[in-house]
């Protein structure tokens, strides 16, 4: 075991997949020499070589579109887009061709191949480097989508996303990189993809989260005078229904929170899924705690949009009222 | 059969060497005001970037991008721009934007994370600085495509890096402008690097230069720290645009002499050798030596330009500092011409929780 932070789980498991499997490499802007602008592939470049930890021209499009390429050829490519804000133009290839390959191909051809990559508001960071866009992928079909919240997770998860036969984009919670530490084991591990974990039990209320708001989540219930069961969903796509319905159906209150704008965003699927198949055990309707259907501001008014701990708060509180 | 059907050149310019010493034959034979003013502009802008990254470090401000070493290019460009024409940045261009005539005061509220910063309003139009990079080039395109659609004598000019080059954006842009004989002016800061990603890594091409060829688009290398072969260069570019004769790329030959931004460490990945080389080509230095050798500059001008320069930064820090947070609304403002009910309920819960 070795007390980690996130980032330094997410290099942990590179490490590991790189050792394990050949045909595993990782490319990307300046994650060779430099080691990511996060220092998330820091060392990979000098321990496996340029042609395993590849610093790539600037081009997203070509990043993604290459390693298709590769990944149906028989390599394993893991993919950094530096934020996930400048994935664009990348999006035509995950979205036409990445997600499809199996599909289009009826089952000659697979695509398995990983893009990780940053995400989120609340570093003081520039426009374009703050973004949620967790809801574009989950709603591409033939995408896994994955978001880590502790470096337990991070390193598990990530190792499974590239064991995994299929595309996953790895969306990794940048506010909490380094401020969340865990003991993670040094032995090599993989967790299931599709599983949410119910982080803490409650008979009250449940509250449903990922990635970076689950760590204000947790806060936000410390003290509170109502049982809480929180659950971190870890993979959004494929959504692990039983956990949440398990929850819900035993609480009857649910509070859905993330940072990524509210309108069409994953609290919206949270929310139809329970309507659809729990909707008697509900005791009050389900309320959201997200971003704004705003371009999330530049940083001074950045911890405004970011549901904080009080908003949290005061939606567990009306849920219960409700 | 077999035989040679299409063979190219790429010029290089350069009027003014390290040495200071001129090629009269491309002299620009700029006035003398002129002169000094250019100097002047380069002196303020380099003189605000020390000051840009001080206030990164000592966390007033965010993450901030320094130019330093680029300042000939980012100066000539804006000297060359007249009123009507388009503007186009991308991150790096703080001093050409003061050198514009942007209040370093509108600046700084943007590189503390302050929507206003972006209202760029001058008599050049200025475009919202691009951060995805690159991305501004084909709005260039269709902005030089627009001016000449509408009659207008004007151009639009765009900045972006080497690293740029790389991206899809650049063919787009490119290959519209030539199809269409566009009214813009494309000006690449090849500064070696993209980060960590240096020059020669990022593309086998030789020159940037060379890529406009294959669009048909006139392309030239230029000194990128020679201040009269950039105002040339550029200004006979955009008098081409203007007149509606076409499109030009050009790349500016320079180097980043500062960290990529103040979240980068260019000790990592870059050799500190380089820097010495390129420090005796810098574009302040050398056209200092020309300036004194023309007795247009004195040890009493620079101290006097550097003690103006402080109280002018000074007091635009000052202003900047006056205007205080931006108020809560504001994330809801410009969204649309006209507001949204959704926005009435959220704007409602933001003020809920203003602290
Ligand atoms: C589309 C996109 N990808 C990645 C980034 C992150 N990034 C910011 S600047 C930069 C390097 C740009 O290099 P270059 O175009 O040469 O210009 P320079 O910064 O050297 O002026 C990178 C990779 C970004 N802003 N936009």
């Amino acid at each position: 075991m070795t007390v980690m932070t996130i980032l330094q789980a997410v290099t942990a498991a590179l490490d590991q997949e790189l050792k394990r499997d050949k045909a595993v490499l990782v490319m990307g802007e300046d994650v060779g020499r430099n080691g990511g602008v996060f220092r998330a592939t820091d060392g990979l470049w000098k321990k496996y070589g340029g042609k395993r930890v590849v610093d790539t021209p600037l081009c997203e499009s070509g990043i993604v579109a290459t390693a298709i390429g590769m990944a149906v050829v028989g390599l394993k490519p893991v993919c950094e887009i530096q934020f996930s804000g400048f994935i664009y133009d990348a999006f035509e290839h995950l979205a036409s061709h990445a997600a499809r390959v199996r599909h289009r191909s009826m089952g000659a051809f697979s695509c398995p191949l990983v893009v990780r990559s940053p995400y989120g508001g609340g570093i003081r960071a520039l426009e374009h480097h703050s973004e949620s866009m967790e809801s574009i992928y989950v709603h591409t079909p033939g995408l896994k989508v994955v978001i880590p919240s502790t470096p337990y997770d991070a390193k598990g998860l990530l190792a499974a996303a590239i064991r995994d036969p299929d595309p996953v984009v790895f969306l990794e919670p940048k506010r909490i990189y380094r401020s969340v530490k865990q003991e993670v084991p040094d032995d090599d591990f993989v967790l299931p993809l599709g599983k949410a974990k119910v982080v803490q039990s409650g008979s009250q209320v449940t509250v449903v989260s990922y990635g970076a708001t689950m760590k204000t989540v947790r806060e936000a219930v410390i003290g509170l005078d109502v049982s809480c069961e929180l659950i971190d969903l870890r993979t959004l796509w494929p959504l692990d229904e039983a956990t949440l319905l398990d929850s819900v159906r035993k609480t009857g209150r649910c509070v859905v929170v993330h940072e990524a704008a509210r309108t069409l965003g994953m609290g919206a699927e949270v929310v139809a899924v329970i309507n659809e198949k729990a909707i008697y055990d509900l005791e009050s309707p389900v309320v959201r705690v997200t971003g704004y259907d705003t371009p999330i501001p530049y940083y001074q008014l950045e911890n405004n949009y970011i549901p904080s701990k009080e908003r949290i708060k005061d939606a567990v509180n009306r849920v219960l009222k409700g | 059969m077999k035989k040679t059907i299409k063979q190219f050149k790429v010029e290089y310019v350069q009027v003014l060497d390290e040495k200071g010493k001129v090629d009269s034959k491309l002299d620009p034979k700029l006035s003398v005001s002129e002169l000094k003013a250019l100097y002047k502009k380069m002196h303020l802008i380099r003189q605000y970037d020390r000051k840009g990254l001080a206030l990164q470090r000592t966390g007033k401000t965010g993450t901030y991008v320094q130019y330093t070493g680029q300042e000939a290019g980012e100066v000539a460009l804006t000297h060359c721009l007249k009123k009507g024409d388009w503007f186009f940045p991308g991150y790096r261009e703080t001093g050409a934007l003061i050198a514009l005539g942007v209040p370093i005061s509108k600046l700084l509220l943007y590189w503390a994370g302050d929507e206003r910063g972006m209202n760029l309003h001058s008599d050049v139009r200025v475009f919202p600085i691009a951060i995805p990079v690159g991305s501004q080039t084909p709005h260039c395109t269709g902005a030089g495509w627009a001016l000449k659609l509408q009659g207008k004598k004007n151009a639009a000019i765009v900045t972006f890096g080497d690293g740029a080059t790389s991206r899809g954006d650049f063919h787009s842009g490119l290959n519209f402008a030539g199809v269409y004989s566009t009214n813009s002016v494309f000006f690449c800061q090849n500064n070696q690097f993209a980060i960590s990603t240096a020059r020669a890594r990022q593309t086998m091409a030789e020159t940037i230069a060379q890529k406009g060829i294959a669009y048909g688009v006139d392309s030239v290398q230029v000194d990128g720290n020679d201040i009269l072969g950039l105002v040339s260069v550029i200004g006979s570019a955009l008098k081409k645009a203007r007149a509606g004769k076409g499109p030009t790329l050009i790349e500016a030959f320079t180097y980043r002499m500062c960290d990529h931004t103040t979240s980068d460490d260019a000790k990592k990945y870059r050799d500190p050798k380089d820097l010495k080389v390129w420090a005796v080509r810098d574009p302040l230095l050398r056209f200092q030596k020309y300036l004194k050798g023309r007795k247009l500059w004195s040890e009493s001008w620079e101290k006097k330009l550097e003690s103006e320069h402080a109280v002018l930064i000074d007091q635009e820090v000052k202003k900047w500092e006056e205007i205080g947070k931006p108020p809560i609304d504001q994330i809801f403002a410009h969204v649309f011409a006209e507001s949204i009910p959704q926005f009435d309920e959220q704007l409602e819960d933001a003020k809920r929780f203003l602290k």
